[in-house]
């Protein structure tokens, strides 16, 4: 008996590269990578970058699932590198993120991704901006209750990892979608109430790249590392997307009729 | 006000998505409470002579079929569920990479579920005269 002694199991790690000036596209390269029952997938790309090839290029920062810098597909389902590990597989398949370019290896171009949450306003709007302008001295507290702070805590939560977008078919199908993460934060917006920028929001959610894209797959909440739940997010925002058309039927509300 | 945009914008018209949505969450909950219990006593309970329910005599299920409340029952009972599986199929089919052209698409969907809809209108009116 030999249990002191840490196992030192070799796993067969196929991985995805692509170096854009000389591969015409991407291929699959093997390693042998030793493992423990503590190694995570991040850790195997990292000793085959110091061990076995420089070359390997991937994103990673905290190696605690809070940078949100390490998603990959790891045997087909968009994960965090950090969070998973070797215990739980067999052979491991690391490719970069699907319903992304790939800039070079496992590092998707997340910039559509980031354009996506830049639209949809994600910060606090005022109605009347002089409350915002920082230059001048704070004489008003926004004063949030606790229930207040539950009613979007949910949807804070978000680390920008881009899984959900790679899970997403009709992101995927559709780039222009803005998609799970960007339309979550929307709604986390939406639901602060220190926020008067639902209006402005408005115009972005009741579009088809809206939240009318989104045929409650519901793949992006399963692959949600911070339980998120974006889904939830968007089948409420159809929901309030539905009442906004009605009463713009009967205009009673103008939102959506002006740029 | 908030910092100018150097690229062009892009425009996000309104989608009309809501009305079929309405439609078909609506017709979601008729198929999941009315049609099960609707299909049990006319499909099953009625014809195999489980019980006796007297509405269910001709002359009395007729008279039901020509009041408003029975015109009205027909109508959400065939209607709410043609449109919910209209909008079903019409996102199943872009969801199998399954798509032709957009306007005919939404002619054999949702046109399929609009004339179920004269249809049953037009029957339920030959019924009062
Ligand atoms: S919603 Fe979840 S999966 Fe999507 S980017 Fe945010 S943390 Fe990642
Ligand atoms: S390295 Fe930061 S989330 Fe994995």
């Amino acid at each position: 008996m030999n249990i002191a002694a840490p196992s030192a199991d070799i796993m067969k790690v196929t991985v995805q590269r692509y170096r854009p000036e000389q591969d015409n596209e991407p291929w699959l390269q093997h390693y042998q990578v030793p493992f423990s029952a503590d190694t995570s997938v991040l850790e195997a790309l990292q000793h085959i970058k110091d061990h076995l090839d420089p070359s390997l290029s991937f994103r990673w920062s905290c190696r605690m699932a809070i940078c949100g810098s390490c998603g990959f597909m790891i045997n087909g389902v968009p994960k965090l590198g950090c969070k998973a590990f070797l215990r739980d597989y067999s052979e491991l398949h690391i490719a970069a993120l699907d319903n992304f370019p790939i800039e070079r290896d496992l590092i998707s171009d997340i910039s559509g991704f980031v354009e996506n949450l830049e639209t949809i306003k994600p910060y606090i709007i005022r109605d009347d901006p002089q409350e915002l302008d920082t230059s001048q001295p704070i004489n008003q507290a926004f004063i949030q209750t606790p229930a207040e702070l539950s009613l979007y805590q949910q949807f804070s939560q978000c680390i920008n990892c881009g899984l959900c977008y790679a899970a997403c078919p009709q992101f995927g199908r559709n780039p222009d979608f803005l998609g799970p993460a960007a339309l979550a934060l929307a709604s986390r917006y939406n639901r602060d109430s220190r926020d008067q920028g639902q209006e402005q929001r408005a115009l972005f959610l009741n579009a088809e790249e809206g939240v009318w894209s989104c045929t409650f797959v519901g793949y992006c909440s399963e692959v949600c590392p911070k339980q998120v739940d974006p889904a939830a997010a968007i089948n409420q925002g159809k929901a309030a997307s539905t009442t906004d058309y009605m009463l713009n039927l009967l205009s009673l509300s103008k939102s959506g009729e002006k740029e | 006000m908030l910092s100018s945009q150097s690229k062009p914008q892009r425009q996000y018209p309104r989608s009309h998505e809501p009305i079929v949505w309405s439609l078909f969450g609506a017709g979601g909950m008729v198929v999941a409470f009315l049609l099960p219990a609707a299909v049990l006593i006319t499909g099953f309970i009625a014809p195999l002579g489980v019980a006796e329910l007297p509405i269910l005599s001709y002359s009395l299920a007729l008279e039901f079929c020509r009041s408003w409340w029975g015109s009205l029952f027909i109508l959400v009972c065939i209607v709410l569920p043609a449109f919910h599986a209209a909008h079903r199929l019409y996102h199943g089919m872009h969801d199998l990479h399954l798509r032709g052209a957009n306007w005919l698409m939404l002619t054999v969907f949702y046109g399929g579920a609009s004339g179920l809809a004269c249809a049953t209108l037009f029957y339920l009116w030959i019924l009062r005269h």
